[in-house]
């Protein structure tokens, strides 16, 4: 799901990347509001487990593959806002020193797995667990629901992003000038892999994730459960 | 830091050294082609996606590969882990910096 440099025309890389600039302010803003000095280190655990997941490079049939983002595990268990510091920490190491996804497309890609994903995952995980515990039957049912939905819409982003160059920017000729394919052939592609095979992993990923966070360090997600509000999905003010 | 969340940090040391099984699936993510398998994949090279494709050249670890050092799976495997390795360092120091900035 890492767009590559050219893929997107300038018009809609450059648009995303300054619609992330406030994003992340508003990000470290929330952070360092509501996340406890001695998160810090899950927080760093986190976004590296990120990292690291989205290396799991999975087969799709008929020779393509796709990945995991592990963005909406990091929701649950420090926030939207946190999860977006992280995973974007971990897209752009990605952009920079592995060459995975565009240096301009740094805007999209954090925009589609590091803002959109988390916060949709985290608002269907809110939702459907309702007041049940975290670490119950109903909580782990939430946090798969949630991965699966978070990926999903992501993916979607991506592929609007992707099929809309093909309808905005052609040569005179008819010719693509950036991604090739019409808006249909990118959803298609993008949502059957992550509809059928991506997303049931990462909602795996993310129940097994709050499963053993659960088990091992139950205080965690109790005090979330607690503090409730703590994490709500409202913009801070005076960004 | 360590103590802490020891078993944290072990798992997702387990994950880093399992790390090349992610190797395993060679075919390219949809949208994701280089340059230089694009006349394959699409037919053509689109000018606009050629002019904007190369404008980072500088990643030293790209394609979480040892550039020359890829001739076999166990040389791909070492490179991955290195860049696991390096990734990890550089991901969670950065996110471990924000302890300055948080509260008690």
């Amino acid at each position: 799901m890492h767009i590559p440099d050219g893929y997107l025309s300038p018009q809609t890389a450059a648009p995303l990347l300054a619609l992330m600039v406030p994003v992340w302010g508003a990000a470290v803003k929330k952070v360092k509001e509501k996340v406890k000095k001695k998160h810090v280190p899950i927080l760093a655990i986190g976004a590296a487990f990120s990292f690291t997941i989205m290396m799991f490079n999975l087969p799709i049939p008929g020779g393509s593959s796709a990945h995991a983002v592990g963005a909406v595990l990091m929701a649950i268990l420090l926030g939207p806002w946190a999860a977006c510091l992280g995973v974007s920490t971990a897209l752009i190491i990605q952009a920079l020193i592995f060459g995975d996804g565009g240096i301009l497309a740094i805007g999209a890609n954090c925009f589609n797995m590091a803002f959109v994903m988390p916060m949709v995952g985290y608002f269907v995980y809110k939702l459907v667990k309702g007041n049940a515990a975290a670490g119950s039957r109903c909580g782990l049912a939430a946090a798969a629901l949630a991965g699966y939905v978070g990926l999903n819409m992501a993916a979607l982003c991506t592929a609007l992003e992707f099929g809309s160059q093909y309808h905005l920017f052609q040569t005179a000729d008819g010719t693509p000038l950036y991604f090739m394919y019409p808006i249909k052939v990118a959803l298609a592609a993008m949502m059957s892999e992550h509809l059928l095979l991506a997303g049931p992993v990462e909602a795996l990923v993310t129940a097994l994730g709050i499963g053993f966070v659960q088990a091992n360090y139950p205080e965690l997600l109790a005090e979330h459960d607690q503090a409730g509000s703590t994490f709500e999905l409202e913009v801070p003010q005076n960004v | 830091m360590f103590n802490r969340y020891r078993k944290l940090w072990f798992a997702l040391g387990a994950f880093m050294i399992l790390s090349p099984l992610g190797l395993l699936a060679t075919g390219t993510a949809f949208g994701e082609w280089g340059v230089d398998q694009l006349v394959d994949e699409v037919g053509f090279i689109p000018t606009g996606l050629q002019k904007m494709a190369d404008i980072w050249s500088h990643a030293p670890l790209a394609d979480y590969a040892i550039a020359g050092f890829d001739r076999s799976f166990l040389q791909a495997s070492l490179g991955y882990i290195l860049s696991a390795v390096v990734g990890v360092a550089l991901v969670a120091g950065l996110m471990l910096l924000l302890t300055k900035m948080v509260k008690d």
